[in-house]
């Protein structure tokens, strides 16, 4: 999520009503339903901030049980303590206090999906281990009974050693009041310990935690043997001293001898979990549903591919079919309250000012909001539901001819809708390069801001014919989409072969079961982005648009006035009824078109024009071109503003104006050639301030950020080119 | 036999890892260890990557990081 998504705020700053409670971190595997029971308990009294220095959304809340307040921390989803992303190390570094302006929580609540015991209790067992008291949701257990798996809670909990395990279900609410008066106890009950996984392992860490200063507990100098390299591992070895290295190095080839530490940590404690889900678990009879035969079916390779390619045209397809009632009913009342301001403001600035720059500007872009929306409903339903981790296993072979691996996949999807959550969920990719090389592909595939230019251009100078079945506007935007993956896949292959050479990227991903999304968590997310682009509307489009309206507006020359005062009183004495009308309207719309070429955006646009002329633009698309570099959607602004402050009929829309722009001598500047070249530069160029930004934070260093801009425009540029002049010569 | 070559509709236990490379042991860290049950729920269109179920997980390896794991059939009527 982008930095503007989100408003910052202090760890200690959520409100305690009666008893002051500390907080309680919500630790589980990823989709382990672990942020829907946190959406149950905290309702709407949660924020979302970032973690300090990272872009890492941290999710707060308060949880009312009777008169108490109980503040909440969601975690990132993690798998162990062990942490391989920088999600996982940001909940491991919350969970042991590491983390600066994050207090450590006064207790845990475990959540163990209880279809996924096993992975679950491996989390809990190393949960139980960090002198804090713990608690157990088991959630799903409505889903495990229907796969056959019924679960002794009593058992359970005698074999954790007395922590309180609930279960419930989070969707109905079932089990959630005895969870939340355990909730309520949980900062004073006991800290539970398990009889430790290893007892050499325990006393070693213990003798030399003695060593170390009381800051230093003995679970992290245990996390610290176990994790080579890790951050802890080194913190630890510089409290120790000096030679604090050799002697953790000494340690643990005592300990493990030749054993990888974390191997023989993974081989005891998933012994115990056998022998825990041997006794707490019952097979009971399934009955396999619709659902599971239908899952089972597009798990098989064919079929599963097929329904990869269907589901994403279904996505596209709606983008368009669905959007356009809506997008057609924004668009006729920005065009009517223009047109009623027109008629009832006396013609001057303050009118040019509000039709052309703000109606014009800000409404052409305001009018894609159902598209973007109807988007990012898909991806994040898509997300939501498990499938994407699918499309993941499916495409890998695909993605390893680019030198890149499935999990590549779903930065790239998510890059459909917004290539900012796409750059940042490149953070699962473990490796360095390859996670380089998908950052460098993602902002070619088609975005959502991109969108706008596409419909407005293809919509305008794309026949809406048909050929065959097949409809010519769907098959140019198409072409554009497959246009943005090749480009983007064979980007990455360039890189992987020159500047990012190495191993071949690994893959192995947990692929969730399917399910059926939550609405509240879709609905907060799709809101959150509606937000975002409503706010970027109202704020660098407004800014930009009210900019681009004062330089096409401004200087207004006396003398274009004076002689259209001329012509119009000229053709008054000698013309009548409608022939008059037409006159004026002429008469005007040329002052209107010789004011603005003597405007401070005409001469610049002048100056610039001869760079984009080999490409067929007029000073008009290349001074909106430039306009909107710091997001790609303002070109439609721009082109909104430019064309209505150089034309009289408030009533048109800018596709109308855009089919009537004229070059100099006559002929149309939107030709299909040009039209296509623009398009091609709108596919590749980088004209986005927010993914210049996230490819600096996400790489740590400005030479990626610019290396990306200058490739992609200057292939942009050139593939503009080639459409032209190639065109030109049909 | 290794993972790589598991039949359909079988079970197999894990008998024992090569567990020098880093990638294998977050596998391991996942659940892949000695004695745990596996099945063959799927293969992607060309055979690689493969698609493990283990304790009802479903986990996706390659074919050549599939290699790094020995196991025998587990026995029947389990």
């Amino acid at each position: 999520m982008s930095k503007e998504s989100v408003t910052r705020i202090a760890a200690d700053q959520i409100p305690v009503r009666r008893r002051s409670s500390a907080r309680i971190a919500v630790v589980g595997n990823p989709n382990s339903g672990k942020s829907t029971l946190f959406n149950r308990l905290t309702g709407m009294r949660q924020k979302t901030g970032n973690y300090p220095g990272v872009t890492v959304e941290k999710h707060v809340g308060v949880a009312r049980v009777g008169d108490t307040e109980i503040g909440l921390i969601d975690l990132p989803g993690m798998f162990a303590l062990s942490a391989h992303s920088l999600e996982e190390r940001i909940a491991v570094d919350v969970i042991l206090g590491r983390l600066a302006d994050v207090e450590r929580p006064v207790g845990i609540l475990a959540v163990v999906d209880a279809t996924h015991l096993y992975q679950g209790l491996y989390l809990v067992q190393q949960l139980l281990g960090l002198d804090l008291p713990v608690m157990v949701a088991l959630t799903m257990t409505d889903a495990a009974i229907a796969k056959g798996i019924r679960i002794d809670a009593h058992a359970l909990q005698k074999r954790l050693g007395g922590v309180a395990v609930c279960p419930i279900v989070a969707t109905t609410g079932q089990g959630l009041d005895a969870l939340r008066s355990e909730l309520q106890t949980l900062s004073e009950s006991p800290r539970h310990s398990l009889p430790n996984f290893w007892d050499e392992l325990s006393a070693a860490s213990e003798s030399l935690a003695g060593e170390l200063p009381a800051t230093v507990p003995r679970f992290e100098v245990e996390r610290a043997l176990i994790d080579v390299d890790s951050d802890l591992a080194n913190d630890v070895a510089a409290s120790l001293g000096p030679n604090g290295r050799a002697r953790l190095e000494e340690l643990r080839e005592e300990l493990f001898g030749a054993e990888p530490p974390l191997a023989k940590e993974a081989r005891h404690r998933y012994s115990w979990v056998r022998e825990v889900m041997g006794d707490v678990q019952t097979a009971v009879p399934t009955v396999s549903g619709l659902g599971s035969r239908f899952a089972h079916f597009l798990n098989q390779p064919i079929p599963g591919t097929i329904g990869l390619f269907v589901v994403m045209a279904i996505v596209f397809q709606a983008v368009f079919a669905w959007a356009t009632p809506l997008m057609d009913a924004i668009d006729d009342s920005t065009t009517l309250i223009g047109g009623f301001i027109a008629t009832n403001l006396p013609d001057g600035a303050l009118s040019s000012f509000i039709t052309d720059g703000v109606i014009a500007g800000v409404g052409s872009v305001i009018v894609f909001l159902p598209q973007i929306l109807i988007l990012f409903l898909f991806i994040i339903v898509l997300e939501d539901s498990g499938y994407l981790a699918r499309a993941a296993y499916l495409m890998d072979r695909t993605m390893r001819s680019a030198g890149l691996s499935g999990q590549s996949i779903i930065p790239m999807i998510s890059s459909f809708a917004c290539a900012v959550p796409g750059i940042m969920a490149t953070r699962v990719i473990p490796n360095r390069r390859d996670r380089i090389a998908t950052i460098l592909a993602a902002p070619f595939m088609t975005c959502s801001a991109r969108l706008p230019v596409y419909a407005l251009l293809i919509a305008a100078f794309v026949p809406n014919d048909n050929v065959g079945f097949l409809n010519l506007q769907g098959i140019v935007l198409f072409g554009l989409y497959m246009l943005g993956i090749v480009a983007g896949l064979m980007t990455a292959l360039m890189l992987r072969k020159t500047a990012l050479q190495g191993p071949k990227p690994t893959f192995a991903l947990m692929l969730p079961e399917f399910r059926r999304p939550n609405f509240q968590t879709v609905m907060v997310q799709l809101l959150g982005r509606a937000k975002i682009f409503l706010k970027r509307a109202g704020t660098v489009i407004f800014a930009v648009a009210v900019v681009v309206w004062a330089l096409a507006y401004f200087p207004r020359s006396a003398e274009i006035q004076d002689s259209l005062s001329q012509q119009q009183s000229m053709a008054a004495n000698r013309l009548s009824g409608d022939e008059l009308e037409i006159a004026l309207a002429q008469f005007e719309n040329d002052a209107a078109a010789l004011q603005l070429e003597q405007s401070f955006l005409g001469r610049a646009g002048k100056v610039i024009e001869p760079v984009f002329r080999p490409l067929g633009w007029d000073w008009k698309i290349s001074s909106a071109v430039i306009a909107s570099f710091p997001a790609r959607e303002v070109v439609v602004a721009v082109l909104g503003t430019v064309y209505a402050v150089g034309d009289e009929a408030d009533e048109a829309t800018l596709s109308e104006r855009l089919k009537m722009a004229r070059h100099a001598d006559g002929s149309p500047v939107f030709t299909l050639p040009m039209v296509i070249g623009l398009l091609i530069f709108y596919a590749c160029c980088l004209q986005c301030a927010a993914t210049i930004a996230v490819i600096k934070r996400e790489t740590n260093s400005w030479r990626w950020p610019i290396f990306a801009w200058v490739y992609m425009t200057g292939l942009g540029y050139l593939g503009a080119l080639l459409a032209y002049q190639w065109g030109q010569t049909l | 036999m290794t993972l790589a070559s598991l039949q359909r509709g079988r079970k197999y236990v894990i008998e024992d890892v090569n567990s020098a490379d880093p990638d294998v042991q977050r596998l391991m860290v996942l659940g892949l260890v000695e004695g745990a049950e596996v099945e063959l729920a799927s293969a992607a269109i060309g055979g690689d990557p493969l698609e493990f179920r283990m304790f009802g997980n479903a986990i996706s390896l390659r074919r050549e990081q599939a290699q790094h794991f020995a196991v025998s059939p587990a026995e029947q009527g389990e």
